[in-house]
């Protein structure tokens, strides 16, 4: 296992200059158990860090991102050059507080930002592992996180925090490392997908899969790339991450660039044209076969499964502290499904807090200005500091 | 140990009921003073349930393990027996449906401390007579159209109620003038008159 400056992301991911941030590359003597029941090695892990580790090891947070998030939670992206995806909640006097603590974002397995993909070159063959990447899961990406805790010499979290997809890897740590943290914040999420989110999913990657440049997932070696169908997967999923009343009052029935409809099937309406910008800018940074890999990570989550369908059983003696955080115009991951988690932990007398915000901004409210969640945050983790005497 | 003066007087009250360590659900605990005096002086295992964001908000940065909810639904999430004491103060008269929510009390909880205002008390019964209005007082200042207070009942009702529901009155403390005026017998007609309220404290039969 060996450290190093991340050298270069995967096709077309490049940006001089950048930072990359850092890679631990684990080698044949640390394979990755995979819940398919295969492994995976070599393999490797991108991450950032931010803030300073103390003496006591006692200050790191993990950050968990979401479906097409990336480790780089509050700095720069190096394709799109947009700031860090978090940028509002983490950094020096932010909620989460870099002065305080030692925060740590890592890409999850399966991405495609320099942790190991499906883009990624099988050892095996010497050519991109395209499909013959294993399935891999949220408790896999959860396995390997620990895995790089292990390397970075961190036996235990001070919290591990997350939203959407990242809020599920906070479960999935407090089911299968609890006395590895001590507070666990899922924000927007659910112990499950839903029939409907796994609908939604299922016609993202039927979108991906009906290109024609997708090659049956083996584009890379024929030099294509499929981007109208990850464009189009990108315009429905990103629908589902908004509220109507949000898309309303930002686009109503506004035309784009014009007085009078065209009466012809270019984009007529602002709404229309949004989301064609969505799905353009998306497949310039992100890898389709990877879309397919995690969102199927994401449909086979029910933590309940593992525990013969009691989700309370997941929690049982958890010693963790919980602090959920919902929204009101979330229909993604609706508060019914984060009170569900919330309604788990009272049943075993966990110490658990949960908190609906109303907004309506929908499932995104997590990446945005929400002063009401930016209090919960700094409050929670405050208040665990004091308890558990940290920083 | 004795309260502290922040705290309202009948929530003082129901602390002084509560023995050291004990694991406490302080239903509808509003910003968490309650609460957080009894984690500090008594070092309960508390939780809390509050229907407000912002006064959850403020139980989180307390530290205080708090769900936004509603008493009227979330209780039936709770397992039965898992707390030493329940709390209800100047709730149940907002509930939709009272009974239906102590029952659910004396289910979760070994014991249930209820404090409730009085519409018996004589300034209610005299406003009512000589006013021809719907009373207004200073424990009850609501208008009729806009009071939270949807099912209030008098001392008596409330015992009534309580015994319906299998639950022992092992003690009644009548509330005046916004403080504590001593335990009363339930049964008796008095206090049913002359208190403002009354905290009660019940366990089921």
């Amino acid at each position: 296992m060996t450290e190093t400056a991340n050298p270069r992301f995967l096709r077309p991911l490049s940006a001089p200059g950048a930072d990359a941030g850092k890679v631990v590359h684990f080698g044949a003597d640390k394979p990755l158990a995979l819940d398919c029941g295969r492994s995976l090695t070599p393999f490797s892990i991108a991450y950032m860090t931010y803030g300073t580790l103390n003496a006591g090891k006692s200050n790191a947070i993990l950050i968990c991102h979401a479906l097409t998030g990336d480790q780089f939670v509050a700095s720069e992206h190096p394709v799109t050059g947009k700031p860090g995806w978090w940028g509002m909640m983490v950094g020096p006097g932010k909620p989460i507080d870099t002065d305080r603590f030692f925060v740590i974002c890592a890409n999850v397995i399966g991405s495609c930002m320099g942790t190991t993909g499906p883009a990624e070159t099988d050892p095996a063959t010497g050519k991109p592992y395209a499909l013959d990447f294993p399935l891999v899961t949220i408790r896999d990406m959860v396995r390997a996180q620990a895995m790089l805790l292990d390397a970075l010499g961190i036996d235990t979290l001070f919290a591990v925090i997350g939203g959407s997809m990242g809020g599920m890897q906070t479960l999935q740590w407090a089911a299968s490392y609890p006395e590895r943290v001590r507070a666990v914040m899922p924000i927007a999420c659910a112990a499950r997908h839903s029939a409907q989110n796994i609908a939604f999913h299922e016609v993202g990657r039927q979108a991906i899969m009906a290109d024609p440049d997708w090659k049956g997932g083996d584009y890379q070696s024929h030099g294509t790339r499929p981007s109208k169908g990850l464009a189009v997967a990108r315009m429905a999923a990103h629908i589902t991450y908004l509220s109507e009343a949000a898309l309303q009052r930002k686009f109503g029935r506004n035309l784009q660039n014009r007085e009078a409809l065209s009466f012809q099937f270019a984009p007529d309406f602002q709404i229309e044209s949004y989301l064609h910008h969505q799905g353009a800018t998306f497949v310039d940074r992100f890898d389709a076969n990877s879309y397919l890999y995690i969102t199927r990570a994401m449909d086979y989550f029910d933590l309940a499964e593992d525990y013969a369908g009691h989700l309370a059983d997941a929690f049982r003696d958890s010693p963790n502290r919980f602090c959920i955080i919902s929204f009101t115009s979330d229909w993604l991951f609706p508060t019914a499904e984060n009170k569900r988690v919330a309604h788990a932990l009272n049943a075993v007398a966990a110490k658990v807090s949960f908190v609906e915000i109303k907004t309506d901004k929908g499932h995104d409210a997590f990446l945005l200005d929400e002063p009401e969640m930016f209090d919960t945050v700094r409050g929670f983790l405050n208040s665990v500091a004091a308890a558990e005497g940290v920083a | 140990m004795s309260a502290p003066s922040h705290l309202r007087p009948d929530l003082a009250a129901i602390a002084e009921m509560i023995p050291e360590g004990a694991r406490v659900l302080d239903v509808g605990c509003g910003d968490g003073a309650l609460l957080e005096h009894l984690v500090r002086t008594k070092h309960v295992d508390g939780r809390g349930i509050e229907l407000s964001q912002q006064n959850v908000n403020a139980c989180v940065a307390r530290g205080l393990a708090v769900v936004q909810g509603d008493a009227d639904t979330d209780l039936t999430e709770y397992p039965a027996q898992v707390f030493d004491f329940v709390i209800l103060s100047q709730t149940i008269q907002a509930t939709e449906k009272p009974a239906q929510v102590l029952q659910h009390l004396l289910r979760i909880g070994r014991h249930v401390a209820i404090s409730l205002p009085n519409f018996g008390h004589w300034r209610v019964r005299l406003s009512l007579l000589l006013g021809g209005r719907m009373p207004r007082t200073r424990a009850l200042g609501y208008s009729w159209y806009d009071t939270p207070n949807i099912h209030l009942c008098t001392l008596s009702d409330f015992v009534d109620l309580a015994r319906e529901n299998g639950a022992v009155i092992d003690r009644a403390l009548a509330l005046k003038n916004d403080s504590v005026a001593g335990d009363v017998r339930p049964d008796s007609w008095g206090p049913n008159i002359a208190a403002q309220g009354a905290i009660f404290l019940l366990r089921k039969n």
